[in-house]
Parts: C-alpha cells; sequence; structure tokens
C-alpha cells in the first residue's frame, strides 16, 4: 500500500496486522456486504494531488471572488476580526478537541463556554444563555419552539412583518413540521404594527411573539409596553438581535422580553460567504430547564478546586431521545470562543466605538445619498443604527445602483425591490469609501 | 496538557480603563450631534472585561493547556471519528478568498466561492451514490431534520398524509428520534438482534401505511455492517416509506460501498467526522443531505445551480420545503471537506475505510480476552465493548475511561449505545499508525490488570488531568451559567 501523509501504513503493518488476528486481507474484514453492493470501480475523483497544486488551485478560485467594499448588511455585517481571534481559536488544542464529554481533559473548552454565556447574559440582559445556536434564524427558531413548549397547548405564534424575511421562512420550516401556527404582524410605516398585534393576541392561544429589534429596514423599534401585552395574555416576548449593536440598544431584557435570540456574526466573524456565524439564544431563569443544547455550569472538583462541565443534559439529546427539547448535537463550538475574545478584547467601550462609528457612516452616508436627489429614506421618521433603506427617485433602479457601485468595487446593498435598496455601514468604511458610493451616484 | 489547572476567568483579569482593540475613529460632520433617542438605549452598564490584547492572548492560550485535542494525543471517541484535520485544510480557507464575501453580494462576484460548493456537492454525490446534495445543513442533526423534511415533503407531494410514524432502530443516535421529533413525526422503535442488526421481523411487524421513514446508520452503532440492508430497503419501499441514512458511520465504507446503491432514498454526511474538518470543540460542523433521483427538487432553499454557459447562480425552487439555514450553510467548511477529499483523491479515498476498519479490527483481537465484547468480530470501524470481563472488584467502564486519561488517551465514547450497561465504544480512525495503537492497547491491558489487583487505583483515576472528578450533581441541582451568578452564590 503506497502511503500518503494521512494514511500512516506501511506494508509491513498491514501484514503484521493482518496476521495479528488471522485476516488473509482488507477484504476479509468486509465479508459481511453482499457482493452487489460492493463497489465495481474506484470513485470517479481526480487523483491525488500535492499541497502546492492544492494551494495553487484554491488561489485560481479565490481569482473568481471579488472582495468589495461593502455597504451590505441585511443580517450579516462586515466588521474587522481582530489578529488575536484567528491565532487563538487556529490552536489545535481548541479546535481539534470534541465536544467536552470529559470534563478533565476540557476545561478550556468549558470555561470559555462558560466566558460566553456569561458575555451574552451580559449583552442581552438575561439569566442563562446555551453554548450557541447554529445561526440567527435557527436560534429564533429553536425560541420559538421554546415558547411553544412552555405554552402547553397553545400553539399560535405571533411573528411581524419586520423581522428578516430568511429568519421568517427558516421559522416558517420549524412551524410546518411541528404543525404550529404562525401568524405574522403587519408592519405599519416600517415598524411593528403595535395596534395589530393587540388585536391579534386578544385573540387568544398566543405562545409567543417575536420581533427585531433591528429590523428588516434597519429601524430600531420601540418595544414600550410589548412585554405587559404579551404576559397579560399569557405569551413570551422573543426578541430578535444583532450582537454588536446590543452594545448600544436596549437589552432585550429591558424590554422585558422572555427570550432573547438572534445573530452574532457581528461581532468581528469573518462573512465566509454565509458562514460559519453563530446564533445565541438566552432566556430568563425560569425558562432555564426549557432551553436547548449544551449549557455550560460552575462547579468544584474533588480536591474543591472551581471547574466547569456540560450540566442540565437531562434536557438533550443523547438522554431524552425524542423527548429533548431539540435535536441538537453539535453546535458552533469554536465560534463561541471567537464571540468570546472578542467581546474580551473591545470591552463595552470598545463596542460602543463599533457602533458609534458605524452609525456615523450610515447617518453620514444616508445623508449623503438623499442630497444627490436621486433617492430618500423609505421611512424618514424612524431611527436607525447602521443600516438604512433608501427609495430610489424613478428611473432610478435597484440594479443600477448596485451595477454602478459595482464597477467602483462598491457592494452598495442589498437590493429590497426594484426601486429599494437596503443600506449598511460599519467601522470597515472609511470616509473615503463613503464619498466614493455618494459620488458614483451622483454620476448617474 | 497541563498538570495543574489554569483557573482564573477572563473576568477575573479585567481592570477599569483597559481595552483589547483598536477601533478606527472616523467621525463625519452630517453625523455630529446625531443619536438614536434614549428611549431606545441601553440602561444598565454593559459588565464585559477590560483587559489588554497580551492578557487576553495569555488568558487563551494557558487556558488551552488544559484542553485535549486530536492534536494532543490519540482520541478513540466512538462514532466521533476524531481523525486527523489536516493543516493544509485550514490554510485553504484564506487561500480561497471567501472571508470577505457578503452572502448577498451579486453571483457574478463569487464564482469561485460557488464552484466549491458545486464541487464539494458533487463529490459528495459520487460518494454517496446520490443524485444530489445540499450543503445547507449545519451540522449532523441539522442534515437528520433536514433530510426528514424532504421526506415530509415528497409525501404530503404524493397526497400520503397519513404518515406520520418514523422507525428508528434502539441502538439508534440520540439525534434519530430527536430530530424526527422536531420533524413533527411520531417515532417508533425497531428492535436490535442479539448480534446488534436490525431485527427484521419485527421490523416488518412495524412496516404500515402510516410509516413515513425507517432511519438508519449502517455500519450500526456498534460497528456492526447491517447485510441484510437489501431485503430491509426492499420492504420498506414496498411499504411505500422511504429508508434515511445517518452518515454519522460513513467513513468505514469509503471505498467499499455507496448508500445509495445500498437502497437509501435520503442521506447526510457529517463532514466534521469522515471529511476531517475539525470538530472545535462543538462546532462548527457540516451535515450536507443526500438524495435519490427524483427527491431533488424538495431539498432546501437556497440552491446552487449551474447555467448552460457554465456560470454557476443561487437560486429558489419552488418545490423546496422551505429554508433551514439564511443562506448556504458553513461555508468554510466546504473548503476544508474539498481540500481534504481533493488531496487524498480518488485512490486513496478508497483506502479510508478499510484501514479505519482494520485498525479497529486490530485493538477489538488485541483486547477481548480482558474486556467484554457481547458482538463478536469482525466489527467495521468501531466496536463496543461491555467493560472489563472481570467484574469482580467493581470497576466500571467509567473508571476505565478516566484512567486512560492519565495516560494520554482521550477516553472512548461511554455508556453508549444503551444496548449494554457498560458500552465502552472505541473508533481509532485510519488516521492512526500501529504504535499508537499497540501503545493503547498496552495501556488498556494495564488498566485491566490493575482493575483486578489494585482495584482502587483505577477507581480513583484521573490524577494527573488539571482537574480531578467534578461534581456534577451539585452543578445540576443549583446551576451557575454566567459569572454573574458565581459571584453571587
Amino acid at each position: 500500500m503506497a502511503t500518503h501523509p494521512y494514511l500512516p501504513h506501511t506494508e509491513a503493518d498491514l501484514a503484521r496486522m493482518l496476521a495479528a488476528f488471522g485476516a488473509a486481507g482488507l477484504d476479509d474484514l468486509y465479508s459481511d456486504v453482499p457482493a452487489e453492493l460492493r463497489l465495481s470501480e474506484p470513485y470517479r475523483l481526480p487523483a491525488p494531488i500535492s499541497e502546492a497544486e492544492l494551494d495553487r488551485y484554491f488561489a485560481s478560485l479565490a481569482r473568481m471572488n471579488r472582495e468589495l467594499v461593502c455597504f451590505a448588511g441585511a443580517g450579516f455585517y462586515h466588521h474587522w476580526t481582530p489578529a488575536v481571534i484567528p491565532a487563538i481559536t487556529a490552536r489545535s488544542e481548541f479546535l481539534t478537541a470534541y465536544t467536552p464529554y470529559q470534563p478533565e481533559i476540557s476545561q478550556g473548552t468549558l470555561q470559555y463556554i462558560f466566558e460566553y454565556q456569561s458575555m451574552m447574559c451580559a449583552l442581552t440582559g438575561m439569566d442563562v444563555s446555551n453554548a450557541s445556536m447554529y445561526d440567527g434564524a435557527t436560534a429564533t427558531a429553536e425560541a420559538m419552539v421554546m415558547a411553544v413548549n412552555s405554552a402547553r397547548k397553545r400553539r399560535r405564534v405571533l411573528v411581524s412583518e419586520t423581522l428578516s424575511p430568511a429568519v421568517a421562512e427558516v421559522l416558517a420550516t420549524y412551524a410546518a413540521g411541528l404543525g404550529i401556527t404562525i401568524e405574522m404582524i403587519p408592519e405599519d410605516g416600517g415598524v411593528t404594527s403595535r395596534t395589530s398585534l393587540a388585536e391579534q393576541i386578544k385573540a387568544g392561544d398566543v405562545a409567543g411573539v417575536i420581533v427585531a429589534s433591528h429590523n428588516k429596514y434597519g429601524i430600531i423599534e420601540d418595544f414600550e409596553g410589548y412585554a405587559d401585552l404579551c404576559h397579560d395574555n399569557k405569551a413570551l416576548l422573543i426578541i430578535h438581535s444583532y450582537a454588536a449593536d446590543l452594545g448600544v440598544l436596549r437589552s432585550p431584557a429591558e424590554w422585558g422580553a422572555d427570550i432573547a435570540c438572534g445573530e452574532a456574526q457581528s461581532l468581528g466573524m469573518p462573512l465566509n460567504y454565509g458562514g460559519p456565524y453563530l446564533g445565541f439564544l438566552c432566556c430568563r431563569q425560569a425558562l432555564m430547564r426549557k432551553l436547548p443544547g449544551r449549557i455550560v455550569g460552575a462547579t468544584t472538583d474533588s480536591e474543591g478546586r472551581r471547574c466547569f462541565v456540560l450540566t442540565l443534559q437531562a434536557r438533550e439529546q443523547h438522554i431524552r431521545r425524542q423527548k429533548a427539547t431539540s435535536n441538537i448535537c453539535s453546535n458552533q463550538g469554536i465560534m463561541t470562543l471567537h464571540a468570546a475574545i472578542y467581546l474580551s478584547l473591545l470591552g463595552a467601550k470598545g463596542l460602543e466605538k463599533v457602533n458609534r462609528t458605524g452609525f456615523e457612516a450610515a447617518h453620514a452616508l444616508a445623508t449623503g445619498l438623499c442630497a444627490t436627489g436621486r433617492m430618500q429614506l423609505l421611512f424618514a421618521d424612524k431611527p436607525f443604527l447602521n443600516e438604512f433603506a433608501v427609495k430610489l427617485t424613478d428611473p432610478l433602479t435597484a440594479d443600477a445602483v448596485i451595477e454602478a457601485c459595482l464597477a467602483k468595487g462598491i457592494l452598495a446593498g442589498v437590493k429590497l425591490t426594484d426601486d429599494t435598496l437596503l443600506i449598511a455601514a460599519t467601522e470597515m468604511c472609511s470616509p473615503a469609501d463613503v464619498n466614493a458610493y455618494i459620488e458614483t451616484v451622483k454620476s448617474l | 496538557m497541563n498538570k495543574n489547572l489554569y483557573s482564573p476567568l477572563i473576568f477575573e483579569l479585567s481592570q477599569a480603563g483597559r481595552c483589547g482593540a483598536s477601533v478606527p475613529s472616523y467621525t463625519y460632520a452630517e453625523a455630529t450631534g446625531k443619536h438614536l433617542p434614549d428611549s431606545l438605549t441601553r440602561r444598565a452598564p454593559l459588565e464585559l472585561p477590560q483587559v489588554d490584547e497580551l492578557t487576553v492572548v495569555r488568558h487563551y492560550t494557558n487556558s488551552s493547556n488544559n484542553n485535549f485535542g486530536v492534536d494532543t494525543g490519540f482520541y478513540p471517541l466512538g462514532s466521533c471519528t476524531m481523525k486527523y484535520n489536516p493543516k493544509i485544510n485550514e490554510a485553504m480557507v484564506g487561500r480561497a478568498g471567501i472571508a470577505p464575501l457578503h452572502p448577498l453580494q451579486p453571483v457574478s462576484t463569487v464564482q469561485g466561492a460557488l464552484r466549491i460548493y458545486r464541487d464539494l456537492e458533487k463529490a459528495l454525490a459520487e460518494i454517496g451514490g446520490m443524485a444530489e446534495f445540499t450543503l445547507n445543513p449545519f451540522a449532523g442533526a441539522h442534515g437528520e431534520y433536514t433530510g426528514l423534511m424532504v421526506i415530509r415533503a415528497c409525501l404530503l407531494d404524493r397526497g400520503e398524509h397519513g404518515r406520520r410514524k418514523v422507525l428508528v432502530p434502539d441502538s439508534a443516535h440520540g439525534t434519530n428520534p430527536a430530530s424526527a421529533a422536531m420533524a413533527g413525526f411520531e417515532i417508533v422503535e425497531v428492535k436490535s438482534c442479539p448480534d446488534g442488526t436490525v431485527d427484521v421481523d419485527d421490523l416488518r411487524s412495524k412496516l404500515d401505511d402510516t410509516v413515513a421513514a425507517l432511519m438508519m446508520t449502517n455500519p450500526n452503532t456498534v460497528g456492526m455492517f447491517e447485510k441484510r440492508i437489501p431485503e430491509i430497503a426492499k420492504a420498506v419501499h414496498e411499504a411505500g416509506a422511504l429508508l434515511y441514512y445517518d452518515g454519522a458511520n460513513l467513513n468505514p465504507m469509503l471505498g467499499i460501498a455507496r448508500p445509495g446503491e445500498m437502497g437509501f432514498d435520503v442521506m447526510h454526511i457529517n463532514l466534521h467526522k469522515t471529511f476531517s474538518t475539525p470538530h472545535g470543540g462543538g462546532g462548527p460542523g457540516a451535515g450536507p443531505v443526500g438524495v435519490r433521483a427524483g427527491l431533488e427538487k424538495y431539498l432546501p432553499n437556497p440552491r446552487v445551480a449551474e447555467k448552460p454557459d457554465g456560470t454557476l447562480t443561487v437560486e429558489f425552487g419552488a418545490d423546496s420545503f422551505g429554508r433551514v439555514s439564511a443562506w448556504l450553510g458553513n461555508f468554510s467548511v466546504f473548503v476544508k471537506a474539498l481540500a481534504y477529499i481533493l488531496t487524498l483523491g480518488s485512490e486513496n479515498l478508497m483506502k479510508v475505510g478499510p484501514l479505519a476498519t482494520l485498525n479497529a479490527n486490530y485493538i477489538l483481537n488485541a483486547l477481548k480476552d480482558l474486556y467484554e465484547l457481547p458482538i463478536p468480530g469482525p466489527c467495521k470501524h468501531e466496536f463496543v465493548f461491555d467493560g472489563l470481563r472481570d467484574k469482580s472488584q467493581g470497576v466500571t467502564t467509567m473508571n476505565v475511561a478516566k484512567s486512560l486519561l492519565d495516560y494520554g488517551f482521550h477516553a472512548p465514547t461511554i455508556y453508549f449505545p444503551l444496548l449494554f450497561h457498560e458500552s465502552l465504544m472505541i473508533e481509532p480512525t485510519e488516521s492512526e499508525n500501529l504504535e499508537t495503537l499497540d501503545r493503547f492497547i498496552a495501556v488498556m491491558r494495564q488498566i485491566a490488570t490493575d482493575a483486578a489487583t489494585n482495584p482502587d487505583k483505577v477507581k480513583g483515576a484521573p490524577y494527573t488531568t488539571p482537574v480531578t472528578h467534578p461534581d456534577e450533581d451539585t452543578a445540576a441541582l443549583n446551576p451557575i451559567v454566567t459569572y454573574t451568578q458565581l459571584c453571587h452564590k
């Protein structure tokens, strides 16, 4: 057997190993696989290549991608990744470990998950966080399932029309399987219609209400009175957020929410064409045992030293099987380490600065773009943080803006409709970038 | 690995006024004096650590030394396929130029990324014997869920609303019944025979027009190949149900057989098992789902599609059951899996299964005189001992597992599958060389000897790890899950 760097067996090893238990050849080990099922020929895949050739191949693919100055958001934001993060997350002690089933040799993983949980609770104001969900959309779906599981027989969930459509579609998938009825709360002037919510919830049978703090138009919504409205009708209030925003926004707990969920990609995670990102899911103490997924808790070892373990595992699939709170097993592991390092490096001050810089860039861009006369804010009276929607002045189209910006190496935003565009700015956009965008629109 | 625990929390290293990051301080005249209304902003101060950069680096570096990974030592964790995670795969994530790509940027500017998705999808289809794959699911359990939703959509399309049950062998991974429950199915268990394989008579008695699918791993969780699979597939299909392949145990089938040819209709693959992507202490993984011809249209949105001119695009199909992810999944994981497939190439991928199986059988045979082997070999990639043969001194599987830690090995999977009281499930993978296997065997034999002659020594293990026996009962009784709670306990 010819050796490959990943396959250590020499001919001598093979002979010795087979002889050790009296097998004539490797085929003996598969005598139970019916002949008609056996592969009749090798996989129709390329021959092996060296690292150098692999490097050349991926470099050639990279040339088919184009890095742009990013003014797109819609749930995924381009932030700087501090150099410390990849240096630490690449450490193989962390990266090549499995789920921390053996706490004696997994304190590294367990401790950073505990730190992550603590930081997410600080951001959301909640009491408890799990050890992550796959992404913001699945975290929100699990929040919905939590609400229904806490509500006994009530199976209606109200979801604001202003929630990200991608998240809403994932909710629809999970609801369909579980027989949960989703009813959309209409939008009014770019935000959740409070009047409609009040009417819909009074119809009864509502387990939970899902709203977005930073909505699909970039608007920061006001949830004053929502918690009372929900709780008076025995429904849970679930607020979806983008984690970095929570450095400055009123927290879900401060709005009186029961569950806080959302996407933590904005904590400096590379866009990576869609992932891996990080879903977060936090709740009030009373709902702790309804939380899905891993949770890490503090305890002491036999010598009295503080240490950490996976806890409350009786909620989970490997113990409860079909009665588990969820089927989740692998989650986003190392991304929670990313989040913990990011939040440690930035602290409250750094996070505030990231938000302020994005706020200023977005507001300057909005002012500048509207001053061209080619577009106006879609909802001029509504507050936003780092993202806003514009309506283009006829005959300008979203496609035309995107096309013209692309020629200048700028990603103009995300098309909402033919004549509306969603635009975001972060600390990654320099004043020159903002200006280049405005000049490009002026030239149209 | 540390012998002594590095224990402070990052919060405990905090000093007011410190910061470990530099943020651009652009200001804009147009934004001067503008603020969000007070009603929308945070009230309570945000309690995050305040630490300088070196403190952060030292903290996590020292913390990593409390951890054990595949790169630290042998990790024979059954059903987890802890094979070597090649370094070049990690490097290729940077090389592929995907980091700055926004998921919603025009497809013309992400052709390289889409090519990675498409090439991996095709390679998995070749290996799985399936018509098409989606790479969108984020993990194995998420893949199971996705596959079951494909089955649900197919059955609803056929007008078969009464098929509400999913059959699951009693040896199955916990995710199988849990995923079926998430997809809204009722779960019915199928019994195992004494040899650990599916009891086909029991299966037949449960197959009727209320059954949507049978979920199986093959080899199963005790490492046995389900040799009656053609008969099982026939029975399932004749009953009008579909057959689901849980790819958690695909590794020993590389180079041997394809799930598609075994009769499976839908399958998932754990890229973080068979295709060498690191598990990351709990993720991110990836759970691509493949389907046989005829089921492609139900796969989740969005889909990567090839246009007649050879360029790639992202589409939303009308017959899809919906979305399971905001975009196309854990993308950087795909780069690593594709790098692995290209590096091994067809000829070496063909060797992976047999060598993984050889390694498992070598260990099984070297230890079966001292450890109870409830199901005789040959096994496939893994096998299960039911604890020590000599149980007279009261040494348990837990004790054996903890003893292994003192010798620099990770423990096998313990107390799973649930078929045996003292399950000790060993999966070495093809990555390990003969010397490592011999060392592991010698240690396992030493532990068995100690269990007979000095049982208290084994029962007291581990002795050399950063911490010893954590009090898990107190942790569950009075959960302390944040630093704030720790300060107020």
